[in-house]
């Protein structure tokens, strides 16, 4: 562990290659986390259900590209399917529990988290799942550094999908009616916006993002049945340390959680990367929660 | 009809049928031994997590780690302490008791000042986190899990004794969990359910509570964590030890079928899911874990109340 401590800091070249490939990751993360953002700030439910669907929306892809399609073609066909997927789960689970209890949201969407991961176990099988873009890579500084341009690539539309619903957000009449929502249904309703539709767009446009995010994943790096979890938690780590109406922050939190993680699974071990993710999570919140207890004392 | 739901079975009724069963349940079924141990096994998951969940209102996902360490430390104890088979047993629960009030105690120092969904989410992080760490440390066989050592006894005779043992901690859980529901104790516990803040301000000192009340659900988990790594004889660390996804789960969702924060729901509760996940397992091959999240989400999103706030309401308009 030292060892590959000391390689990290003699190298730089070697630092450079592992944290840039983190930063290309980790716009699928900012991507993911976009969507529980949007979800937690409308509805008010902390979507567990996340990962599964960026797993979906990665299988998506896979079987597009067995079918014979370009996998490029995957990225917008996954955003599509799982927009529908979304829309199905909203009106057959999620509408029940909106405006429940926020342990009865956090513990269908586990539910439906395990559902649909040994759903997918149960009909892709166990194995880890890539697709080939074959577009080569990019190699820097005698080689030292290699970017694979399908990671460029993907950090490039995971950057312009968050940009357009950020777009889609501020100007289109659906986006200033879920804007409306958000900062208060009640309201809303008054004033005569279907907010039940609201919801069900919103999270639909969260299974859209996941589903973008999945396709990404696939040909980006890997995917299989039992990764979902992870994601859940990068988004919810993402979304605690950004705060839910906060574009830039999710986007930057996403970014240094992915050259984070990465460094990480390179000093402690590949194994220990997944350990790695759950453990920040937890450190972030007790953090997140002494530093709110300081700021009450101060108050006394 | 009515009559049928104003009728109010005694606690003792109960508890006898559930002793006699306890008792003698291994020797009228003895090919049924391992689902009855399994079954107190249940109780206990329901009753611990019942006492954070439904009680005190802090719905945690990560008590599944005090099972783990349970799990763990009698593995450990049992492999390297060179003592015979009940010897290291004992000793290789007590450590594990031991060390699962300590991380209780740590853990909640540091995580039961975090309120609501940071806190169920947090404690999910905890129990994975800890599987994942178990999985990649070699000193506890990484990976590939932890053989333990075989029962002395003749065959068939291990089942009855860890269906007696398991019972013997389900009993004694929910005895002493009894009597702390009906002490001062018990009802700060609620008070901090309803409202922490009051609670609070009323002069409680709710911290020390909550880890208290976390230590002593770890207790029981870790002991019933040596006793089951013992009784299946081999710990995996993702599938059996922090089993996040089936165990882990299932204590959640025992407790909210049977009714949280009420006496007998927990053991309503693990008898009915116990049951229902075995069907699943004998009928379903292949497709019972689909089956179960389903399960869950059926369960949460239609019957969140749990049998006894069903029955509650029967009785209630019953007798209007």
């Amino acid at each position: 562990m030292l060892d590959n401590l000391s390689l990290f800091f003699q190298y730089p070249s070697l630092a450079a290659d592992v944290i840039v490939n983190g930063l290309l990751i980790g716009a699928i993360f900012a991507l993911a986390a976009y969507g529980m953002a949007l979800v937690w700030g409308v509805l008010n439910i902390v979507n567990v259900v996340q990962g599964e669907l960026v797993v979906l929306g990665g299988y998506v892809t896979f079987l597009a590209v067995q079918a014979g399609l370009p996998p490029l073609l995957g990225f917008p066909l996954s955003a599509a399917v799982m927009f529908c997927v979304g829309w199905f789960i909203y009106r057959a689970i999620i509408f029940r529990v909106v405006d429940k209890d926020i342990f009865i949201s956090i513990l269908a969407t586990f539910g439906l988290s395990i559902l649909f991961q040994q759903l997918a176990n149960a009909v892709f099988g166990s194995d880890v799942r890539t697709v080939d873009a074959g577009l080569g890579s990019l190699h820097l500084f005698d080689g030292t550094v290699t970017l694979s341009y399908v990671k460029l690539l993907a950090f490039l539309l995971a950057l312009g999908a968050g940009l357009t619903l950020w777009l889609f957000l501020r100007h289109a009449r659906l986006g200033q009616a879920i804007r409306a929502t958000a900062q208060n249904p009640r309201a809303a309703r008054i004033l005569g916006i279907d907010t039940n539709r609201v919801y069900a767009m919103t999270y639909a446009l969260n299974g859209a993002l996941c589903g973008a995010a999945g396709s990404l994943a696939v040909m980006a790096w890997t995917i299989h049945p039992y990764i979902g979890l992870p994601y859940t938690v990068r988004s919810f780590m993402v979304v605690v340390v950004a705060g839910v109406g906060n574009v830039a922050g999710v986007v930057a939190a996403g970014l240094g959680l992915g050259a984070l993680e990465n460094v990480a699974g390179f000093v402690f071990g590949v194994e220990f990367q997944i350990a790695f993710v759950f453990g920040l999570m937890v450190v972030i919140l007790v953090w997140r929660n002494a530093m709110a207890a300081r700021k009450r004392s101060y108050l006394e | 009809m009515n009559r049928l739901f104003a009728l109010r079975l005694n606690d003792w009724q109960i508890a006898a049928v559930l002793a006699f069963l306890g008792l003698a349940g291994p020797f009228l079924l003895p090919g049924l031994a391992t689902q009855i141990a399994f079954l107190w096994l249940m109780v206990v998951f329901a009753l611990t997590w019942d006492m954070l969940g439904g009680r005190m209102g802090y719905n945690s996902f990560g008590n599944i780690v005090f099972f783990g360490i349970g799990c763990y430390a009698a593995a450990v104890v049992q492999r390297d302490a060179g003592v015979g088979y009940f010897e290291g047993l004992g000793l290789g629960l007590l450590v594990g008791a031991c060390l699962a009030v300590l991380a209780a105690v740590v853990f909640g120092a540091a995580m039961l000042g975090i309120r609501g969904h940071y806190f169920a989410i947090g404690t999910l992080g905890l129990g994975i986190a800890a599987g994942e760490i178990a999985a990649g440390w070699d000193y506890v066989g990484a990976g590939s899990g932890m053989a333990l050592p075989l029962y002395p006894g003749e065959l068939g005779q291990r089942e009855i004794f860890f269906c007696y043992s398991l019972f013997a901690l389900a009993a004694i859980c929910f005895l002493l969990f009894r009597w702390i529901y009906s002490t001062r104790f018990g009802l700060a516990l609620n008070a901090i359910r309803d409202d922490h803040d009051k609670a609070d301000a009323m002069g409680l000192r709710t911290t020390p509570i909550k880890i208290f009340a976390w230590a002593l659900s770890a207790l029981f988990l870790g002991i019933s964590g040596g006793l089951a790594a013992n009784m299946i004889g081999f710990i995996d660390p993702r599938d059996v030890a922090f089993a996040g996804a089936t165990f882990g789960v299932w204590m959640v969702l025992m407790a909210i079928l049977g009714g949280k924060g009420t006496l007998w729901g927990p053991v309503l509760g693990a008898f009915v899911f116990h049951v229902t996940q075995e069907l699943f397992w004998t009928y379903l091959l292949g497709w019972q874990r689909v089956a179960l999240g389903l399960l869950i989400v059926v369960i949460v999103v239609f019957f969140p109340q749990g049998i006894m706030g069903w029955l509650a309401e029967r009785r209630a308009r019953a007798l209007s």
